[in-house]
């Protein structure tokens, strides 16, 4: 397998290994790239992979071995004082929501937005804006608590979207859903990938995966299968 | 202007979080303005001490009393030797007479005096060095001691040297409890922060996850330990304060028996805005503790 050397590749991934302590190898000799404005999806059995794959991407975790290259920046080699300016450029849906339950939904969506440093008049309107988008404006209000399963998976994709990230990385976005709602969520996703944003997501449901016939990574024991 | 803003909202929202839990937060500025407050009232004390032994003490002199029955020769000869030495500058001889009449006047003891019947006082002398040095003083009561009809010899500046030597023992006293209390106070704070990143560790690590700097996650528990510092440094001049108020109502009482104008001087500004400066700097270091330790092991989760 050769590394991908494109030149405008979003993200670059090459033979990227992840050992963790204890010696479980979650990621074996990984390389893929996704192009600017792609959708791709990342399928395999739960422990594959996928979650330790988003991780390294956002740099979250550092490989043990190979490069993770994010808009010509290499991941591994980042000074700590740079990561988080750096995280910056994705929106992250995390599997388990990370909500947080004791502010309100407006302040769940507005918290990237005091942490880039937004004045606070611009703050609303965006806040306001992504709310908007994921159908939950009437509930900014209220506490996440308040929320059905479906409208906290959407209130995680607002505030992802929320300071307008170039790439979208959403981990089981789907997760506990039924079809009616995650079909709701994955059109969202559609929608975000047509204005441009390169959407990466992690997922075990096929069904979802034969009816738009994505780009597939299936990763199976840490490696890329064909 | 927006780091203003940012700052401003960040002040905004710790004052929000100590009246959040009002209960905890006035127990922890309790502690601390008791534990403040006792290094600065011993400060305010030793301060009112140093004042009042200022008023009693001017320059040291020797006093040399005659006995009752001593004659004008024996004085002219004190006093002749007395203005031979020529470390010696000023010489005032008080007679026995005028003693008596200037006790008189004074701290109402006539009707004492006047039913004693006759002048218990002897002849003096005060005599104050050139140079003031007390080496030529206490040189000169040695001698004294030894002149004919020379009842008694007291070096004035003696008790003042003594409350000297004694306020610098309580000056060190205070600096020493002053260094334990703060000591207290940082650990005081670093304690309540270190609650606070328990009890906010999602909102840390979620912060973290979507791209928040590390001051920027320090800078709420900085804020946060600075003020309660502060309210705990105001705390305790208000504890100081009402001190002096009580004591000098009881104290009206009992110079007014002594026929004295003694008060005592509450906190001055320079000393209130020290106090409350060096109590905000305190809660802000031991927040800055906290943090720099707890937040280190949130990262590695």
């Amino acid at each position: 397998m050769s590394a991908t050397t494109a030149r405008g590749s979003v993200i670059q991934v090459s033979h990227v290994s992840k050992r963790y302590a204890g010696g479980f190898e979650a990621l074996r000799e990984v390389t893929f790239a996704v192009e600017p404005g792609e959708m791709v999806f990342i399928t395999g059995h739960s422990g594959a992979g996928k979650s330790t794959l988003l991780k390294l991407i956002a740099a979250i975790e550092r490989p043990t071995a190979g490069s993770v290259i994010i808009n010509g920046q290499n991941v591994s080699a980042m000074k700590p004082g740079v990561i988080p300016y750096f995280r910056r450029n994705f929106g992250l849906i995390f599997q388990d929501h990370k909500l947080l339950f004791d502010r309100s939904v407006f302040e769940n969506v507005a918290l990237p937005l005091l942490i880039t440093g937004f004045p606070r008049a611009e703050i609303a309107k965006r806040t306001r804006a992504a709310l908007d988008k994921v159908g939950l404006l009437g509930r900014e209000k209220g506490k996440p608590i308040t929320l059905s399963g479906g409208e906290q998976q959407r209130l995680c994709i607002a505030r992802a979207i929320v300071n307008r990230p170039a790439i979208l990385l959403a981990d089981e976005p789907t997760g506990n859903l039924d079809t009616a709602y995650a079909e709701e969520i994955i059109g969202m996703f559609k929608s975000f990938n047509q204005v441009g944003v390169t959407v990466v997501i992690a997922t075990h449901d096929e069904d979802m995966i034969e009816r738009l016939g994505p780009r597939v990574l299936h990763l199976d024991h840490g490696r890329i299968a064909a | 202007m927006n780091w203003l803003l940012v700052h401003l909202d960040t002040l905004r929202e710790s004052l929000a979080r100590l009246a959040r839990q009002p209960i905890a937060s006035a127990l922890n500025i309790v502690v601390m303005g008791i534990a403040l407050s006792l290094p600065a009232g011993f400060y305010l004390g030793l301060s009112n001490l140093r004042t009042f032994s200022r008023q009693l003490s001017s320059d040291p002199q020797v006093s040399i009393f005659m006995t009752i029955d001593a004659g004008t020769a024996e004085i002219a000869a004190v006093e002749q030797r007395l203005k031979s030495n020529a470390e010696i500058g000023r010489v005032e001889f008080i007679a026995r007479d005028e003693a008596f009449a200037r006790l008189k006047r004074s701290a109402g003891l006539a009707d004492v005096l006047t039913n004693l019947g006759r002048n218990p006082l002897p002849d003096a002398f005060i005599v104050t060095a050139r140079g003031n040095d007390p080496a030529t003083l206490e040189a000169l009561r040695d001698q004294a001691r030894q002149w004919p009809q020379v009842e008694h010899v007291q070096l004035d500046a003696e008790w003042a040297r003594r409350l000297d030597a004694a306020l610098n023992v309580g000056r060190m006293l205070v600096t020493l409890l002053a260094v334990l209390l703060a000591v207290a106070l940082v650990a005081v704070t670093f304690n309540t922060i270190r609650l606070q990143i328990l009890t906010r560790r999602d909102e840390i690590e979620v912060s973290r996850l979507i791209g928040a700097t590390n001051p920027f996650i320090r800078r709420p528990f900085l804020y946060f330990g600075a003020l309660q510092g502060l309210a705990g440094g105001f705390a305790a001049w208000a504890i100081v304060a009402l001190a002096v108020l009580f004591l000098n109502i009881q104290l009206a009482d009992l110079s007014g028996l002594y026929g004295t104008a003694f008060k005592l001087e509450g906190p001055g500004t320079n000393d209130t805005m020290t106090l409350l400066a060096f109590s905000a700097v305190l809660g802000w270091l031991g927040a800055w503790l906290s943090v720099s330790r707890h937040l280190r092991h949130i990262e590695l989760q």
